[in-house]
């Protein structure tokens, strides 16, 4: 029992947690091709913005000694929505919108997009340092839970309040966002627009408007993504920048413009990658007493080594694309 | 007053111009058709109507309003519907979605004007979840329709609406074109089948080279040696 305890501890809940954060983010990526045609390489430095944003007001409330009973970073979270949208808007009227104009090709808007990153991230250095910093650095505790399993073994399930929390937030904005795409007027136009958008253009739909509002729920789903990512792990300016390449391999994966393959592309990646950087050899230990002693079981037996957990990703993605070169669900290919 | 009048318009999309003074007028209760050879800014014509290409000279107006240049979610409130001949349907929505896309620019309720299309094409009601992308072409061009007239159009533009169909469902769409312009919406269409749609035309449009050669009813084109020799095969 206490090796499946182990395994829960560092696949499933690792997994869940990192699947959870890859879904958010491949879910904007992914939105944005659908309706603008082009990867927004940027994607990533808008979680780490949005998670900046986040850290600058929890800041504020712990300065003025406001403490709540759940992590700062989840209740200012709407607040740092609002405002990493007015950039992500700021973005696209200055950089994007012009170039669109001009009847720019998506490999343009791409190199745009390199640009806003290094550009984003140049800002965030100038303001915050190459640093790391923790929310939980300023008198706010980690509360860490632990579930009981002494009738099964020793050892108990461990995970952190704000990874409860991360999963419970990822399921109410992907429910959400459902409802929005599958119910409400501007959201089967989203639909219609990333599925043939000259006929969305002569049905009268405003696609201006449409292409605000992808990136107002891009750039939501972002900030929520690199908040709750950095109140797992900690934050720096590189914080979803080293994330992006797997967010866009999840995207692919799921097939362009999906959004519910994104989802799916995101959690298989999440815990793909998990599971090929997991150390077999603790599961197979137990065995080493039985098997004849000529058999000798290595102390490290994972995949990959954890330095190299990203390849992983790139793995399935080759895979994929293979196999089913538009997607698991079946995405745009250009 | 005519409800559409194109007057002398000149157009393209940048480079030399396509459209080289078309004329086109339409009354509320015509079938307008525009027939011509590969080239002659059949397409073209529809699509400048709509702005989707640049007008440069000459006018279009739409009952009163001077519409060239305008763009689709301008021109559908007015009471202009466009179906394009090509991806005019959205196949990974359902063909109920489909059908409110066309009334994106209503904000009443639109369940009536859904039974009218339901009724109109029963066949639509039983496929109304299915994504639009699982039917045939016969079927497509009818979702295709019925997206254009949710909007309640007053004028309602076809770009070849028979092409691809085999001629069961040529004969199909045409008669729910007669219908739908019995129902009071003036019809401006382009078609390949040029002696067929010209048969039921009370206006028809001679185009070559962007501009117009023979104007007049469809009966009169057909029985015109000249428009018989040149544009209808014989």
């Amino acid at each position: 029992m206490d090796i499946l305890v182990f395994f829960i501890n560092k696949v499933v809940i690792a997994g869940t947690v990192l699947g959870s954060i890859y879904a958010l983010g491949a879910i904007g990526a992914t939105l944005i091709f659908g309706i603008l045609r082009f990867a927004h390489f940027a994607h990533g430095d808008m979680m780490t913005l949005g998670a900046f944003f986040s850290f600058l007001i929890a800041l504020l409330f712990y300065h003025y000694g406001i403490f709540l009973p759940i992590p700062m970073g989840f209740v200012v979270m709407p607040l740092a929505m609002l405002l990493t949208i007015g950039v992500a808007l700021g973005i696209d009227k200055t950089i994007y919108a012009p170039l669109r104009k001009r009847g720019a090709r998506p490999v343009t808007l791409l190199i745009a997009s390199i640009g806003a990153t290094l550009m984003m991230q140049g800002l965030i250095r100038l303001f915050f340092g190459t640093g790391q910093y923790s929310f939980f650095d300023y008198g706010e505790p980690k509360t860490i839970i632990k579930l009981d399993m002494s009738w099964a073994g020793s050892r108990p399930i461990t995970f952190t309040e704000p990874q409860v929390l991360m999963v419970i937030v990822t399921v109410v904005l992907v429910l959400i966002l459902n409802y929005f795409l599958t119910a409400t007027r501007f959201g089967k136009a989203m639909r219609a627009m990333a599925d043939n958008a000259d006929l969305a253009q002569v049905s009268g739909i405003n696609t201006q408007l449409v292409v605000r509002l992808t990136w107002v729920i891009a750039a939501a789903l972002a900030c929520a993504a690199g908040t709750m990512l950095s109140l797992d792990v900690s934050l720096k300016p590189d914080l979803a920048f080293n994330i992006i390449l797997p967010i866009f391999a999840a995207a692919i994966v799921g097939g362009l413009g999906q959004v519910y393959g994104a989802i799916a592309g995101g959690f298989l990646l999440g815990f793909a990658e998990t599971l090929g950087v997991f150390n077999w050899a603790t599961i197979l230990r137990p065995l080493g007493n039985v098997l004849p002693s000529w058999i000798v079981i290595p102390p490290d037996l994972s995949l990959v080594p954890t330095e190299y957990k990203l390849t992983v990703s790139f793995v399935i993605l080759v895979i994929t694309l293979l196999w089913r070169p538009t997607g698991i669900f079946k995405g745009a290919s250009t | 007053m005519p409800l559409i009048e194109v007057k002398d318009v000149v157009g393209g999309y940048g480079g030399a111009p396509i459209l080289n003074g078309v004329n086109i007028a339409i009354e509320q209760s015509d079938i307008g058709v525009i027939v011509g050879p590969n080239g002659a800014g059949k397409s073209t014509t529809l699509k400048a109507i709509f702005g989707l290409l640049k007008v440069t000279t000459g006018s279009i107006v739409f009952e009163g309003h001077e519409i060239a240049n305008s763009l689709p979610d301008k021109l559908v409130p007015l009471g202009l519907s466009f179906v394009p001949q090509e991806k005019n349907v959205f196949t990974s929505l359902s063909v109920e979605e489909n059908l409110e896309m066309g009334a994106f620019t209503r904000r009443d309720d639109i369940t009536g004007t859904l039974e009218e299309i339901y009724t109109m094409f029963p066949v639509l009601k039983e496929k109304r979840r299915q994504p639009a992308g699982e039917l045939s072409g016969g079927q497509r061009q009818m979702v295709a329709m019925g997206r254009a007239l949710m909007s309640k159009p007053r004028l309602l533009m076809l770009d070849e609406p028979s092409a691809g169909l085999s001629p069961r469902y040529v004969l199909e769409i045409f008669e729910h074109i007669v219908t739908v312009n019995k129902a009071g919406v003036a019809i401006l269409m382009v078609e390949q089948n040029a002696r067929q749609a010209l048969a039921f035309a009370s206006r028809g449009f001679v185009l070559s080279q962007g501009q117009n050669r023979f104007t007049g009813s469809g009966p009169e084109l057909i029985a015109d040696p000249e428009v018989a020799k040149s544009f209808l095969g014989g």
